[in-house]
Order: C-alpha cells, then sequence, then structure tokens
C-alpha cells in the first residue's frame, strides 16, 4: 500500500488522464471567448476554462516530472497525437449551442467534484494538492452549470427542448466517466488514484437532484461509448488538436 | 424650451467644473453634456468588447500555456472593462441593451484599431504593447475626467490595462530574440499596427470639432496630438529596447522640442476605416450580431425563468 511499489508509468498515465480532461475540456470553453450569449457569460466562461488550464498545466507538468523523459507541459500538450491523448469522450464534444456546453459542463464538473474530493487524500502529494484546490474551483463550476441547467431546462419552450437534446447527446458519454480501467485500478489498490465506480452514486445523486429541478429526464443507464482513456477518440478531438497544435509545430525548437 | 445659455444651472455647472469638482450621477447636467458623455462611454465599451475579437482569433492557437493562459486573462479582462463601462453609462440614463443595439446597428462607433485583422502570433503581443499602451495613455488621462463615475471606472481599467502593455512588450521580446522566423514575424506586426495605433488618439487638434466643448466642460483634459505625442515618445525607446524598427523614416528625436517628430498620418485610411470600409469592419459587426442573436434564446429562457420564479409565494423556495 505505498506509493513506491507503483510503476511510474501507471502514474504518469493518470496525471495524463486528469490533465487531459482539463487540457481539452479548457480548450473547448475557451472557443467561446467573445460568442457568450451574455457578456457576463464570457467571463464566466473564461474563468471556468482557466482554472481548467491551470490544473491542467500542474497535471502534465507532474506526468513529465514521474515520466523523467524531459517532456515539460508544452511538450505534452502540443507534441502528441489524438492517439496518444487520453481524455474523456465528453469534454471533446463540440459547443454545439450553449445548451451543450452547460450539459457537458454539469455533467464534468458534477464529476470532477467528486473525484477532487476523494483524491483529496491521495497518498501522491502532488495530486492530492492539484484536488485540494481543484476541488474548490469544481465546485463553483457544478453550482455555474447547475443553475443554468435548471433555468435553461425550466426556461421556454426552446430551451427546455435544446437542453432535451443536449442531453440525449451527450448522454452515451457519461458510461466512461465511471468506468474501471487495469491502471486507474493498480493506483486505487495503492491509494493513489480514485476508484471511478465510487464516484457514480455521487454524481447520479448530484444530475438527478438537478435534472428534477431542471424538469429534466435522463436514460436510466449510463452510456455505453467508450475509449477516450485508451486514446480512441470521437473524430471531434483531431481537428480540436489540429487548431490547437498547428502553431506550436509549425517553429520547432522555438521559445514562446 | 429656452435657449440652453438661458438656463442659469448651466453657469453654476461650468464653474463647478471650473472649480474641480465631480460630477456625479445625481447632479444636473446640460443635455449637451450628457449626451456627449454617454457617446464616449458607450465608444469606450464597445471598444473593449469588440476588441475581444481580433485577440480571441488567437486564443484557441496560443503557441504555449502559459501563453494561453494569458491571453485568456487579458481577452477576459476586456470584457470586466466593458461591463463596467456600460454600468458608467447606465447612470446616465441609457441602458446596456440600447447600447449594444446602436452598436450592432452601427450608429455607435468603437476604436477603428479593431478593424485591422489578427494575422499573426506576433499580432497578440503587438497590440498589447501599441494598442493597450496607446489605451493607456488615453485613459490615464481620462482618470480626471470630469463625470466620476467614468473617471473612477478608468483608475480601475488601467491597471489591468498596464499589465496588458507590459505583458505584450515580453511577448514581443521573445520573439524579436527567437528565430529568424519569430523575429520577422514581430516586425511584420509592428509593420502593420504602427500607423493604426498612432490613429487611435482621433485626428489633429485642428480637425477635432468636438474637442473644444469637451475640454472646457473637462471630459478631455489632453488634445489628440498631445496625448499622440506622449504615446510616441513612450514607445520609441520600446522598440529600441525590443530591437524592432518602427515603419517611419521620419521618426527623429528632435533635441529643441524635447520629443520625438514623426511622419505624416494617413488621415483617408483613418476615415475610411472609420466609415466603415475597414478590412475587419463587415466581420466585426457580423461576429457580434451572431453572438447576440445566437444567445437570444439563452437571455429570453434567463428571463422566463426569473419570471416563474419571482412570485412572493416562490420566494423562499429556490
Ligand atoms: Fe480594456
Ligand atoms: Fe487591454
Amino acid at each position: 500500500m505505498s506509493t513506491d511499489v507503483v510503476a511510474a508509468s501507471d502514474l504518469q498515465v493518470y496525471a495524463l488522464y486528469l490533465g487531459d480532461d482539463c487540457l481539452i475540456l479548457s480548450h473547448r470553453l475557451a472557443e467561446l471567448a467573445a460568442h457568450a450569449p451574455e457578456f457576463e457569460e464570457d467571463v464566466a466562461l473564461s474563468n471556468l476554462a482557466l482554472d481548467l488550464l491551470g490544473q491542467a498545466r500542474a497535471l502534465l507538468t507532474y506526468a513529465g516530472v514521474v515520466e523523467a523523459a524531459g517532456r515539460d507541459e508544452d511538450a505534452l500538450a502540443y507534441g502528441r497525437d489524438d492517439r496518444e491523448f487520453h481524455n474523456l469522450l465528453l469534454v471533446e464534444q463540440p459547443n454545439f449551442d450553449f445548451a451543450h456546453t452547460i450539459v457537458r459542463q454539469l455533467f464534468f464538473a458534477s464529476y470532477q467534484l467528486a473525484l477532487y474530493r476523494r483524491l483529496e487524500h491521495s497518498q501522491d502529494l502532488t495530486l492530492a494538492a492539484v484536488a485540494a484546490k481543484g476541488a474548490k474551483e469544481a465546485s463553483y463550476h457544478r453550482d455555474h452549470a447547475r443553475l443554468w441547467t435548471v433555468r435553461l431546462g425550466d426556461g421556454t419552450k426552446e430551451s427546455h427542448s435544446r437542453m432535451e437534446a443536449a442531453v440525449g447527446f451527450l448522454w452515451p458519454f457519461t458510461g466512461e466517466l465511471f468506468q474501471p480501467d487495469p491502471i486507474t485500478q493498480r493506483l486505487v489498490a495503492a491509494g493513489i488514484a480514485a476508484d471511478p465506480a465510487a464516484l457514480e452514486p455521487v454524481w447520479r445523486a448530484q444530475i438527478d437532484q438537478t435534472f428534477a429541478e431542471a424538469g429534466l429526464g435522463h436514460p436510466v443507464e449510463l452510456g455505453i461509448r467508450q475509449g477516450g482513456r485508451s486514446g480512441l477518440h470521437s473524430e471531434h478531438l483531431g481537428h480540436l488538436l489540429s487548431e490547437m497544435q498547428h502553431l506550436h509545430r509549425s517553429h520547432p525548437n522555438a521559445s514562446w | 424650451m429656452a435657449g440652453a445659455a438661458a438656463d442659469p444651472r448651466e453657469a453654476a455647472f461650468q464653474a463647478s467644473i471650473d472649480a474641480e469638482r465631480s460630477v456625479e450621477p445625481r447632479d444636473w447636467m446640460p443635455e449637451r453634456y450628457r449626451a456627449t458623455l454617454i457617446r464616449q462611454i458607450a465608444q469606450h465599451a464597445h471598444s473593449e468588447i469588440i476588441g475581444m475579437q481580433p485577440e480571441g482569433n488567437w486564443i484557441t492557437r496560443a503557441p504555449s500555456l502559459r501563453r494561453k493562459a494569458i491571453l485568456l486573462a487579458k481577452v477576459q479582462d476586456e470584457a470586466g472593462h466593458g461591463l463596467y463601462l456600460y454600468s458608467a453609462a447606465e447612470t446616465l440614463g441609457v441602458s446596456r441593451s440600447e447600447l449594444v443595439e446602436m452598436l450592432q446597428t452601427g450608429r455607435q462607433k468603437y476604436s477603428s484599431i479593431f478593424n485591422y485583422p489578427t494575422l499573426t502570433w506576433a499580432d497578440v503581443g503587438t497590440i498589447g504593447w501599441l494598442v493597450d499602451g496607446a489605451a493607456i495613455t488615453n485613459q490615464l488621462a481620462l482618470t480626471k475626467t470630469s463625470y466620476g463615475p467614468y473617471a473612477r471606472a478608468m483608475v480601475r481599467i488601467c491597471r489591468e490595462e498596464s499589465f496588458h502593455q507590459r505583458q505584450g512588450f515580453e511577448l514581443l521580446a521573445q520573439l524579436s530574440r527567437g528565430t529568424p522566423a519569430q523575429r520577422a514575424m514581430a516586425q511584420d506586426a509592428v509593420d502593420r499596427w504602427w500607423w493604426p495605433s498612432l490613429m487611435m488618439f482621433g485626428p489633429p487638434d485642428g480637425s477635432s470639432p468636438n474637442s473644444a466643448q469637451s475640454m472646457k466642460w473637462k471630459i478631455k483634459r489632453v488634445s489628440n496630438d498631445e496625448l499622440r505625442q506622449r504615446f510616441v515618445d513612450m514607445t520609441v525607446p520600446q522598440a529600441q529596447a525590443l530591437g524592432l524598427t518602427l515603419p517611419d523614416p521620419e521618426l527623429n528625436w528632435n533635441e529643441s522640442s524635447g520629443h520625438y517628430d514623426f511622419g505624416p498620418i494617413d488621415w483617408d485610411e483613418f476615415a475610411k476605416v472609420l466609415n466603415g470600409d475597414g478590412p475587419c469592419n463587415a466581420e466585426r459587426i457580423r461576429v457580434r450580431r451572431e453572438a447576440d442573436s445566437g444567445g437570444a434564446w439563452v437571455r429570453e429562457a434567463a428571463r422566463a425563468w426569473a419570471a416563474k420564479h419571482s412570485h412572493p409565494a416562490a420566494g423562499d423556495a429556490a
């Protein structure tokens, strides 16, 4: 049960799991800068994006340190191809409309809050520190998403039907949040990672309560689309990365 | 209606201005003073909002995570500035939605600088350095403007703008000591942004029709040409420190005036861009309208929800 029996490669990949989630979702939110439905939301969405980017930087940096091969946060963010990204499929889904953005936020922030609250007690002090800081941020993100989910679900006919469509589109990606994989399970056994399956009840309670208030429904069974953790993504990630990485990769060895 | 000049309150108002007392929202003020301020503060707010677009254009392509965070925070600051300024304008009896509508229908303007495109990453640094630099020069003078809420907004905004300026300078410094391609990128951006930055201070004093009255009311404290000169004097040594060339062969230190001389500004281009024929005028308004109309259902839903939940009986339930 001590950290020294843990393979560095496991820890590195786990840091990438969490870091890539933050990096990709931050990017999606950043796409909305100057395009939000009201100016207050431009500020709020940028806040979310900045929080997640901060977490991503800490986690990618840590993954590089654990790997000990000289890769820093930028080498990991800009130098990997889509098959080497470990983020959940949920976070790479596009901002088709504000309802999609909000439902994606609600699903992810509720998950991340539950995750960080457990990870605060990790045997790995770096992960514990990221989680402790991140939990405060995730709690704000969850509240922001919850507020909008209720307003839009219980707002107008149009907002309600847009929310239904967004839930319909994003629900299939929810199962992956709680899917155990061998790397995570080994780290759970060592007291380092949070057990994804254990997060599900907390998450469900949050979603059910919010949906009840919003007058929204969802299928009983979690969705089954998965593959992100092992690098099998939706088509959307490649486009996101080509935009994100293009300039950096066009100037090998440059500093910015 | 009697002529405004006959109104005795007008003389008292001017006396108060002359005594350096700030004007507050509840004070009586001449309608033209009010209208001038609404126009100016709104134009300023619109500039913050439209200014998010050219820089936001590079957030998703920022070449390092550190730069991405800095740029994202900057664009967020500009949204905050816009909100803060719209609030200042609202103290004069207009609503934000009226003002935004006037922006989107072209009845009110925003700074013409934002009608130029951001073509490379170096444009992000150059805007921070030159455009935020010019904005600070303008706004430092406005921290002493006669209308209290506007002056106070400027104090807060200036603090953030000077951050932006330093970050822009630092970004360019990094490029100019980088690879040959990075250096060329930086020089190209400075070549494109230098003259439009000088135009940000508005037409020369001789052909600036509203300036005299604004100076008398102490809305404006420093003339366009004097502000422009301050900016040039501040910026030339910074360009030298960066090792970048400003694209003006007539730029020279003038020993006797103690200022830099600079070449003639293309005021025809300024007029053209201001009147809608700049490279990005149509695009900026298109994007703004699209964000506005695309978000209409969201705002409507929020209003509908608030209305449903504002019944006294339901007041405590939420
Ligand atoms: Fe600003
Ligand atoms: Fe700024």
